[in-house]
């Protein structure tokens, strides 16, 4: 077991040339951050940001969950696909999840949505930008 | 299911509103308001008096919290045929409290077990009954649940702030009785100085002097000093004794700047707003009693551990599939005539369900907020016998917000649990909604040590509820804005075909229990005009 998942890891990093900062927060783990009061999260990295914006639901690991209702996993997700889903999703809500517009700055939603893209089992690896932000923004 | 104002990291209704204005532009603000009630009074008139219901005709009702439990004690009381489905193995859903013994797993699988002493609970939901909310109290009445004081204010309780007297909690009394004694002062010497002239006629000037001298404790000057006045509303440095024990002397007022600066004013008009005003109630022996009064007058009419995986109807009828999670096995089926859907719209925005696209859309555009309170449960009560607080609510601004200590067992010799952390809808409540339980606990400890040192040695055990992994609701309560509002409210309450929905959600009194029982009067009157027509 531990000899498959590193050579897995390895072959992850060697085979996708990943920007920098991507391939740094492959490499930590993430923390629930607690910030300044309001509603503005703290956290700039997308392992701090994914750890204190998406776990709570979305479970360490993007699990997911199921209950009554569940939260879809994240782990090998398709809909991950195009960039422009996800940050869509994260900027307007969808359903039951709320819009996080007014609480995380364009940086911080492109930043989380890149994290998300290229770990989990994703490796989606055409970072989104803050400007395809803006746009999610103004279509809703 | 309420909010707490506190200081400035606090999270409250008119915060809420702030964030309403910040996402919608704050024109809508006012509309905003009475979408939440804060403008409004209970619309409740008493139980509805539901008559020529034809016999026979079948409701069945998906969900058993108030709403559910609500709609299945009048829609049967009226002659119909009535059965629930219950997601969980209890009444009640978001009225629940929490005691020893009880096992609590969260999404994610992570399940605590409450070690609290016997007599001893937490509401990890609402928390206390406003005594204008008429329709939850009227309940209690006719279910024969008995309510008693909830301490909301409490003088003797803390303000406090890392930022203000040097972190050093300041009893609200003080906060309270220094604020209008200064405000007052400024205000005399602003009338005496004939500054007023053009506000207030001569005589009207004399009377305003003396309401200004009584409310604001002013000394013979008018002023507000450290006197004998003040000392009577902000207290003493030495109360008065008996015998040769000596008079009192009064206690030295904070300064006006300091008091300014301190911020900790921003918490008092939390315990004035028209929800959090003397005297809250709460039940005697933990919120559950209302789901559980509800559920022995209904006897065996619901059926518990059934996820309902499916809802059809046609024009004759509604079935419904579930899964017995305690038996798993195949789908079982239910049918009825008619149907009064509770389930919260961001589980029922999952299920496949027979309603119009208009009913769908309205489903499918209710957020559920995010919310995280942690019950601890100490040896011994030391907020009462070292610090004299009976009861109240202490705020702060360190990332608990809010410390509340119980109404109940007063003076009594053996624990007591409190309140220990309550995050709501801010960035800091999906920090600490991400957390393991067991790392809420002890970053309640940490934060609450702060302010009660007593905290680590008296520490017995605790438990933590993050509201967006309660199973059976993704989240503390359904968030409407203007716009949302504007676009789907109004079809989110209309009959589609064979099924009307009930809730929190489908209220303007959101997250508070009223919204749940209002709900659901106003969808089974309206269903019952329905039914009498359809056969008439």
């Amino acid at each position: 077991m531990i000899h498959s998942s590193f050579s897995r890891r390895a072959l992850a990093i060697g085979l996708l040339v990943l920007p920098l900062s991507l391939s740094a927060a492959l490499a930590q783990d993430g923390k629930p951050t607690i910030g300044p009061p309001g509603f503005a999260f703290a956290p700039k990295t997308g392992a701090d940001l994914y750890a204190t914006v998406c776990q709570g639901c979305h479970m360490p690991g993007g699990k997911g969950a199921v209950g009554a209702g569940m939260y879809p996993a994240l782990t090998n997700n398709k809909n991950l696909e195009a960039g422009a889903y996800p940050v869509h999703v994260v900027v307007n809500g969808l359903r039951g999840m709320p819009p996080f517009r007014a609480m995380l700055n364009d940086e911080q939603v492109a930043t989380v949505v890149n994290y998300i893209r290229t770990n989990f089992g994703n490796t989606y690896t055409d970072a989104v930008t803050a400007d395809d932000v803006k746009l999610a923004r103004s279509a809703n | 299911m309420g909010s707490e104002t506190q200081h400035e990291s606090g999270m409250s209704r008119r915060d809420l509103l702030a964030m309403v204005g910040m996402a919608a532009g704050s024109a809508a603000m006012y509309q905003a308001m009475t979408s939440l009630g804060l403008a409004g009074e209970s619309t409740y008139r008493g139980s509805p008096n539901l008559t020529g219901a034809p016999k026979g005709t079948s409701v069945l009702i998906l969900g058993a919290g108030l709403a559910g439990l609500t709609a299945a004690y009048e829609l049967r009381k009226a002659g119909y045929k009535v059965s629930i489905l219950e997601f969980n193995e209890r009444p009640g859903g978001r009225n629940w409290s929490i005691r020893g013994g009880d096992k609590i797993t969260e999404l994610g699988g992570e399940t605590q077990t409450c070690g609290f002493a016997k007599g001893h609970y937490f509401n990890p939901g609402p928390w206390r009954i406003p005594y204008n909310h008429h329709a939850v109290i009227d309940y209690c009445r006719q279910l024969g649940v008995a309510l008693e004081p909830f301490a909301c204010l409490n003088h003797n309780a803390y303000f406090h702030s890392t930022n203000a007297f040097g972190g050093k909690p300041q009893r609200i009394r003080e906060i309270d009785a220094d604020l209008r004694g200064h405000v007052s002062d400024l205000l005399s010497k602003s009338a005496q100085q004939d500054k007023l002239d053009e506000s207030i006629s001569k005589e009207d000037k004399e009377v305003l002097l003396a309401a200004l001298k009584n409310w604001g404790g002013l000394d013979n000057e008018n002023r507000y000093t450290k006197s004998a006045a003040a000392a009577s509303l902000r207290g003493y440095d030495r109360y008065p004794g008996g015998g040769l024990a000596g008079p009192s002397a009064p206690s030295e007022p904070m300064k006006l700047q300091d008091l300014l600066k301190s911020g900790l004013w921003r918490n008092l008009n939390n315990f004035f707003q028209f929800e959090h005003q003397n005297t809250m109630l709460q039940p005697v022996g933990g919120m559950d009693m209302i789901g559980k009064g509800f559920a022995k007058q209904l006897g065996g009419l619901i059926r518990y551990n059934a996820k309902v995986t499916e809802i059809k109807q046609d024009e004759r009828g509604v079935t419904v599939t579930y899964v017995d999670q305690k038996a798993k096995g195949t789908p079982k089926q239910v049918k009825a005539d008619w149907c009064v859907c509770t389930i919260p719209a961001s589980i029922l925005s999952q299920i496949p369900t027979t309603v119009s696209p208009k009913m769908k859309a309205a489903i499918d555009a209710v957020p559920y907020v995010t919310s995280v309170k942690v019950g601890l449960q100490f040896k011994r009560r030391f907020w009462e016998e070292d610090e004299m607080i009976y009861g109240g609510i202490s705020s702060t601004n360190l990332p608990i917000n809010t410390i509340s200590y119980p109404s109940d067992n007063f003076g009594s010799k053996g624990p007591g649990v409190l309140l220990g952390a309550y995050q709501i809808v801010q960035a800091n409540s999906f920090a600490l909604a991400s957390m393991s339980a067991p790392e809420r606990i002890a970053f309640a400890l940490e934060n609450g040590s702060k302010i009660h040192p007593q905290y680590k040695k008296e520490f017995d055990n605790g438990v933590a509820v993050s509201w967006h992994r309660v199973p059976f609701t993704l989240g503390c309560g359904g968030m409407w804005n203007p716009t949302t509002r504007k676009e789907h409210y109004n079809n989110i309450c209309q009959i589609d075909g064979r099924m009307v929905l009930a809730g929190e959600h489908v209220s303007y009194v959101n997250w508070w229990q009223e919204g749940a029982i209002l709900s659901a009067l106003d969808a089974i009157t309206r269903l019952h005009e329905r039914i009498v027509k359809a056969k008439a």
